[in-house]
């Protein structure tokens, strides 16, 4: 390979908080009936006021520890300005030079080798409304949707530490488990509750560091898949115009899924300036270190120490611990089972490789039910052994013909036997014990 | 009915004297048959009005005490007033009905007051005189020829016009305590967020201070009873308990320390102002107060860093008014609002911000400091209002610069945040005087003592424009 692809992510995610960043509207918006979610302050009207959510900065916060972030004493809000229909107050409230964290960073796994991933800020902002266009009576109109107006969104920043689309994948997997494992998220990329930009650019000097002197940003991508496939495509894309001598613009494309390309939206030439200064609404935050702290330690235990923790408290492999931490709630679950199965001298192994083999639904089985379950197996096992052996040897009297044909290599008749030792047992077996015992019987 | 003031009709309406119907009346009938000329009303609620006073008697007749039951005032029309049209006197918003009421509004009605109208004032409270208002200029009861000031031209000149007995304000600059000393009122512009904000159409948001207009001192801190205190929509009111501001009015000021800055007694300042000053402070001596000289040394940048501060915010604050809501387009915006919007977005922007926002900042806190030092020697200041006596209408609006600079001596309270409170302190050829006590944040007791004690020597509030 004779270049670089250097890759940076901003990520948005929409946090779950029951009210809405400035104002007390229900942020449930998804699926509502157009502009029922509204005040006068998400609707940007004269003279209302922005009065910040506490818990959506808690949040903002426990993203950010959980990213190992530094966590600033002073920071403060400021406004975005820029015009758009979406957008009621001309401007947004974000956060520039001083946001809640910094410098964090995080260690996602890329096949068998660990890459620290480094995080640059983790900050707080609101979301826009949403813009709908519609032909009416023969016309076309764009309608505007406020419901989403002042939903809290934190976008989390990396420094350009990708190096190509299966790592963008796989830390963003990591981060999406990590919000949802927090409970700040639910993080759903179809419902836009986290929406991803990557930066990329292309360096043919492998042996600089570096940057390049343009980076394309593709906007507003809401799926794993299309974010891989956009990277894909502008690697292409910048490498035939890289290859010719040129410089790929500074821009911002799309990605759209029905031609498989990116395209383009703006030029930075015509970009914004959006002339940010302090927001005097709203007057800057001041965090103590013992209030830092205790958001802390509501800090959950996190993926990778609950994988590291299941391998040595259940003695589990790294595969099986990595399925089971997956989600928060089939921990939770396994945990219990765990717990539940000591008394019934049953392994922690035994109920892992259940829930995996047979892909349990958490929201399906209680873990107590999970527990009978194998209990129930082994009793099958425990009884059934002398009674299959009886049951075996009765069916070999009765089709003489199965000894026979397996002795000519027809290794299909043993399906048949299984087949009538099922009939005869009605029960559920376990099948390789059948196979297991049959084969001892026709020696 | 002529000539009550908020307290006097108070007393007359619990005494049955007089009905809060007929109170209402009167000033209905006032307005109708005298504002035609002064032009203080963008809108009178009537019917709303006429409504309100008749609930008002039910609750008198069953002796129900609210602070101000059946008292009629005015509403500066940047103040959100459910169900009623809000203008900010610009066509910009002509049309535009708000679906809330600002908080000061709903703790006015629920303190029984009765809403008589939305008064005129400079458009989006731009401007010192009142006329940048986009319904024309109101003119000043004393001297229908020259202005009552602004930008809340429209409360002020109603209250002395006795066309209510009190109206709220916007201060931002100084325009409460300007039109307040134009028209021998009494005006106070509060500390930085004592009273909220919300519902108030946003001028510059870090300098906002919503106050209010009465005919006496005892009346201003009546009405700030009812408006001040923290407000859980508006996130820039501290936690402040709000004391009963007429407790303390009578109360001796013998021992205080009253700060007079020399950098307010410039060359500009006319004589005849510097000359009712002096007599207040020879009055305050003579009542044991003990006059310091002090110095606010970077009161010489204040217009300079106002108006790069002020524009910027106020950009900002413009931007929602972009065409696409409240049915008129970015054409309808006057020539000041306009200038104010691209001052600011230039001073925004890339490779400015840092000389010239960034710096008006640094300047601002100076600016506090000044204030911050002086009152470790002193525990308020007396000064003037402005350098001039209430000009022509027409005069200075062709020049905004010589506009912007009759701010001069307000907004460096705005800059520091700390209250100021513009008491009549005489007149000169016909024309009001007025004189400007300012204080520490949250100072306003002690800015209501020093003026009650000037007031009720003086009388000056008993004079009466003839109309």
């Amino acid at each position: 390979m004779n270049n670089r692809m250097i890759i940076g992510l901003e990520v948005h995610v929409e946090l779950k908080t029951k009210s809405k960043m400035f104002c007390r509207c229900s942020t449930e918006y998804f699926g509502k009936e157009p502009n029922t979610h509204t005040c006068p302050i998400c609707l940007g009207l004269p003279g209302a006021l922005p009065y910040p959510n506490r818990q959506a900065i808690e949040w903002c916060i426990l993203i950010g520890l959980a990213l190992n972030c530094e966590i600033l004493n002073h920071s403060k809000f400021d406004r975005k300005n820029y015009f758009y229909p979406d957008l009621p107050k001309g401007y947004q409230i974000s956060q520039y030079d001083l946001p809640f964290c910094i410098n964090g960073k995080i260690n996602v796994d890329f096949n068998d080798k660990q890459k620290s991933i480094r995080i640059r800020r983790v900050h707080m902002e609101e979301d826009t409304g949403k813009l709908i266009h519609q032909t009416i009576n023969g016309k076309g109109v764009s309608l505007i949707d406020f419901n989403r107006s002042g939903v809290p969104l934190v976008e989390i920043v990396t420094e350009p530490d990708f190096e190509n689309a299966f790592e963008v994948k796989q830390y963003l997997q990591k981060l999406q488990q990590i919000v949802r494992y927090l409970g700040v998220s639910d993080a759903d990329m179809e419902k836009g509750q986290m929406r991803l930009e990557p930066n990329i650019s292309i360096s043919l000097n492998l042996k600089s560091n570096d940057l390049p002197k343009y980076k394309v940003e593709v906007k507003n991508i809401n799926s794993f898949s299309f974010v891989e496939k956009a990277i894909n495509y502008e690697l292409k894309r910048q490498l035939e115009i890289l290859e010719k001598g040129q410089t790929p613009l500074q821009e911002t494309r799309g990605w759209d899924e029905n031609k498989q390309a990116t395209v383009s939206q703006r030029i930075k030439e015509e970009a914004n300036d959006y002339r940010y200064f302090p927001e005097p609404d709203i007057p800057p935050i001041e965090l103590t270190d013992a209030e830092i702290k205790s958001i802390k330690n509501t800090l959950p235990e996190l993926p990778d120490q609950k994988t590291d923790r299941f391998q040595k408290e259940y003695l589990l492999t790294a595969y099986d611990a990595q399925i089971l931490t997956r989600e928060r709630a089939l921990t939770d679950y396994f945990e219990e089972a765990c717990e539940l199965g000591k008394n019934e001298n049953i392994t922690p192994k035994q109920i892992a490789n259940l829930i995996i083999n047979k892909k349990i639904n958490p929201d399906e089985v209680l873990p107590a039910e999970l527990i009978k379950q194998i209990i129930l197996t082994h009793k099958n096992n425990d009884i059934g052994e002398e009674e299959l052996r009886q049951v075996i040897q009765k069916i070999l009297k009765t089709y003489p013909n199965i000894a026979v044909e397996y002795a000519s290599g027809k290794e299909n008749i043993l399906q048949f036997a299984i087949g009538q030792v099922m009939y005869i047992i009605k029960k559920k077996i376990d099948i390789n014990l059948v196979r297991k015992l049959i084969l001892e019987e026709l020696k | 009915m002529k000539n009550l003031t908020l307290k006097s009709a108070k007393e007359k309406l619990i005494k049955k004297e007089i009905s809060a119907k007929e109170l209402t009346k009167f000033y209905l009938e006032r307005i109708k048959k005298l504002d035609k000329e002064i032009n203080s009303f963008n809108i009178v609620c009537e019917k709303e009005a006429l409504e309100q006073a008749e609930k008002a008697d039910k609750l008198l007749s069953e002796k129900q005490d609210l602070p101000l039951l059946g008292i009629p005032i005015a509403i500066k029309d940047l103040f959100s007033t459910k169900g009623v049209q809000t203008t900010a006197s610009s066509n910009v918003l002509k049309g535009y009905i708000p679906p809330y009421d600002a908080t000061v509004i709903q703790k006015l009605k629920d303190a029984g007051a009765i809403i008589l109208g939305k008064t005129n004032c400079d458009a989006w409270a731009h401007g010192s005189s009142g006329e940048n208002s986009d319904f024309g200029p109101t003119k000043n009861p004393w001297d229908q020829t020259r202005t009552p000031g602004g930008s809340s031209s429209g409360s002020a000149s109603a209250v002395t016009a006795d066309f209510a007995l009190a109206s709220t304000g916007t201060d931002t600059g100084g325009s409460i305590r300007l039109p307040a000393s134009f028209t021998n009122t009494v005006g106070l512009k509060p500390t930085y967020g004592r009273v909220s904000r919300y519902g108030v159409i946003a001028m510059a948001s870090s300098l906002d201070s919503i106050g209010h207009f009465t005919k006496t001192v005892e009346d201003s801190a009546l009405f700030l009873n009812i408006t001040a205190g923290k407000d859980q929509m508006d996130a820039t009111t501290p936690d402040v308990p709000v004391p009963d501001y007429t407790k303390s009015l009578n109360q001796d000021i013998k021992g205080l320390r009253i700060g007079v800055p020399k950098e307010f007694f410039i060359d500009g300042l006319d004589l005849k102002i510097r000359q009712a000053i002096k007599n207040a402070l020879k009055f305050y001596e003579e009542e044991g107060a003990e006059i310091i000289e002090v110095s606010l040394p970077n009161t010489e940048h204040a217009i300079a860093t106002y108006y790069i501060i002020q524009p910027a915010e106020v950009s900002s604050n413009l931007a929602r008014y972009d065409g696409i809501r409240y049915g008129n387009s970015r054409e309808s915006f006057g020539a000041e609002a306009k200038r104010r919007i691209m001052l600011g977005t230039f001073t925004l922007s890339v490779g400015y911000y840092d000389a010239y926002y960034k710096k008006a900042m640094r300047i601002r806190t100076l600016i506090k400091q000044d204030y911050e030092k002086v009152f470790e020697k002193v525990d308020a200041i007396v000064a003037p209002v402005s350098p001039s006596m209430p000009w022509k209408l027409g005069e200075k609006i062709n020049d905004p610069l010589t506009m912007y600079l009759s701010d001069i001596f307000t907004v460096t309270g705005n800059l520091a945040g700390i209250p100021g409170l513009s008491v009549p302190a005489g007149f000169s050829e016909g024309l009001p005087i007025g004189m400007q006590i300012s204080g520490p944040q949250f100072s306003e007791e002690l800015l209501f003592r020093l003026g009650h004690k000037f007031e009720i020597n003086h009388d000056f509030y008993t004079k009466q424009p003839e109309l």
